[in-house]
């Protein structure tokens, strides 16, 4: 797209054509009805809701992954991107996962993984379009939601997980 | 530049609205090397000059408790805030200054009538009755009291253009309603109730009303006595004062029939351990030391928007909301919600499938701030089926440069998402 605006850049640093991509056309949506863990993600200041659902087989791997909900273009694109990055991950390693989109989008670790070097030596590939937010305090929940919802889901919590 | 108030103290009548702007000192900056259109009034206002310097010269030179003693600032400042009190009674019409109580907003301003007023009063099988454009804070106050007391909560229908189903709230008053409370203009569609046949009815069926005024009290006359509702609830910093104060507009028979609702320093005439008894009103509704610069920068809010004059302020608004609704109408893919007949101030749309968050940090980035998500009207969003709305809303400082300004930046979101 042209740069009809000076801050089109930036924002574009947000909006990369990847989140607009996912978001536009999200991966793996929809509902999986024999789910092994399931659990639903809130961000009460905007209303963004999402469902993840994961099959977990006998050796801890996740071998499908699909959500539903609603949400603005960076929620619905991270959790695109998500289903897309931990079918085939074992449970261990897609927690490790989220603790390393928590660490680096809000740079604030608020879940102290069990090994810390597994979490720093993770290469994000392309979740790393979503490191637009960190210039966007208010947005960082939108982008971590589905993540907080994994986790929630694979340590089979029973209450919707919130970024509050 | 002088502000729009020396302008009037010096006589000149023949100021445009338009200079009040200069009036805010938070207008005249940047955001992301934009100037600031600020069109999230709704959700807060800014503050003239006055209020600012009202406020720190009372901190600066005038603080002390209220009502307390016997000094020279203590005096100065119970002078000033009952002297607020006495503005705020004028302005909105009250019969006497004792009916205005200081709260520290229309959350605490309703919460204190549904524990106050309505516990008491309620049994099971009793309905409050309220309507589906309403605040949360208009909703859950009465839920809890509801579940205190086995009441029922009801909740009148809308259309929508997001006008309220009149007849049906008409038809659903009856023995069982206890009490009413309702919205003067709908915070998330703009909506002006039609508050003159709800309170005319609700009088002839011997119902109290109260009124949730917040978006309404910045924007029109308002004229408790003329409307007759028995309370009247309205914040501070939607109408240009700080935060942390509202009001409490009770009938004063009304309101001396209530018990308090906090008990503390303040609000009683003698304590005793084989009773207390309780001072007279208002005092009695303001438990402990309250919010004294709030309320004293809340008075100084009122003597401004008297200064310009509130039909001036309405008139001015009613033309630019018009301007806003024709240039949001020209936007292809717009999607307006609320389009009700009588609308005050604001308007909530959607563009295209953009999510409203988008919309905001989009428009940010252009130094247009509009209000996104629910609103705190959740009901209201699940009627529309809309997880949420964007929302420009307006008061006397916007101008049509503002309006431009959303409606380019919205054209702007079209081709980011295009």
């Amino acid at each position: 797209m042209s740069t009809t605006f000076p801050e089109a850049d930036d924002l574009r640093e947000l909006y990369r054509e990847l989140i607009i991509d996912h978001a536009k056309s999200p991966r793996h949506f929809g509902r999986i009805e024999e789910a092994t863990h399931c659990a639903e993600g809130i961000n009460p200041l905007c209303g963004d809701k999402l469902k993840l659902y994961f099959t977990v087989d006998e050796q801890d791997r996740i071998c499908d992954a699909r959500f539903e909900g609603s949400g603005c273009a960076i929620s619905v694109a991270s959790a695109s991107l998500l289903t897309e990055t931990v079918i085939g991950l074992e449970t261990e390693r897609a927690l490790n996962f989220f603790a390393a989109m928590v660490n680096r989008l809000s740079g604030r670790p608020d879940e102290q993984p069990q090994n810390s070097e597994q979490v720093d030596e993770i290469d994000l590939g392309k979740l790393r379009a979503l490191e637009g937010v960190k210039d966007y305090p208010s947005r960082v929940k939108c982008a971590t939601l589905a993540w907080h919802a994994l986790n929630s889901a694979l340590r089979q919590n029973h209450k919707p997980a919130t970024t509050e | 530049m002088a502000g729009l108030s020396e302008r009037l103290q010096a006589g000149e009548q023949a100021f445009s609205i338009e200079d009040c702007r200069k009036d805010f000192p938070a207008l005249s900056q940047e955001i992301n090397g934009h100037p600031l259109a600020w069109l999230d009034s709704g959700a807060s206002s800014q503050v003239p000059a006055t209020v600012i310097d009202t406020i720190a010269e009372y901190q600066r030179h005038d603080h002390a408790n209220v009502h307390r003693g016997v000094h020279t600032l203590s005096h100065r400042a119970t002078e000033a805030y009952e002297g607020a009190r006495d503005s705020i009674a004028g302005f909105v019409n009250a019969r006497s200054r004792r009916e205005v109580l200081f709260t520290s907003g229309t959350t605490a301003a309703i919460n204190l009538v549904a524990q106050s007023f309505c516990r008491p009063r309620l049994r099971e099988g009793d309905q409050i009755l309220v309507t589906h454009l309403e605040h949360h804070s208009n909703i859950v106050p009465w839920q809890l009291v509801c579940d205190q007391t086995g009441a029922d909560l009801v909740a009148c229908p809308i259309r929508a253009s997001g006008e309220l189903e009149l007849e049906r709230m008409l038809e659903l008053m009856d023995g069982s309603t206890k009490m009413i409370a309702v919205a003067h203009v709908s915070n998330a569609l703009g909506t002006v109730l039609p508050l003159t046949e709800i309170i005319a009815e609700a009088q002839r069926r011997n119902i109290p009303v109260l009124v949730d005024g917040a978006q309404a009290v910045p924007h029109m006359q308002v004229d408790v006595q003329a409307l007759g509702c028995d309370f009247y609830a309205f914040s501070g910093h939607k109408m240009f004062g700080p935060t942390g104060i509202g009001v409490l507009y009770g009938k004063e028979a009304v309101l001396d029939a209530m018990p308090p609702w906090q008990g503390g320093g303040d609000m009683i005439l003698e304590v005793r351990f084989d009773g207390t008894t309780y001072n007279e009103l208002p005092y009695k509704f303001e438990a402990g030391t309250p919010n004294i610069s709030g309320a004293i920068g809340l008075g100084a809010a009122v003597e401004y928007l008297r200064s310009v004059g509130m039909d001036r302020v309405r008139h001015h608004e009613q033309q630019l909301l018009e301007y806003m609704v024709d240039r949001l109408s020209g936007i292809e893919g717009m999607r307006l919600i609320g389009t009700a007949g009588n609308k005050a101030s604001l308007q909530s749309f959607m563009l295209d499938d953009i999510h409203p968050h988008d919309l905001g940090t989009i428009l940010d980035s252009q130094g247009v701030a509009i209000r996104t998500g629910h609103h705190c009207a959740m009901p209201v969003m699940e009627y529309y089926g809309v997880p949420g709305t964007a929302r420009a809303s307006l008061a006397l400082y916007n101008n049509r440069a503002d309006v431009d300004r959303l409606a380019d930046a919205l054209v702007k979101a079209k081709e980011m998402f295009a």
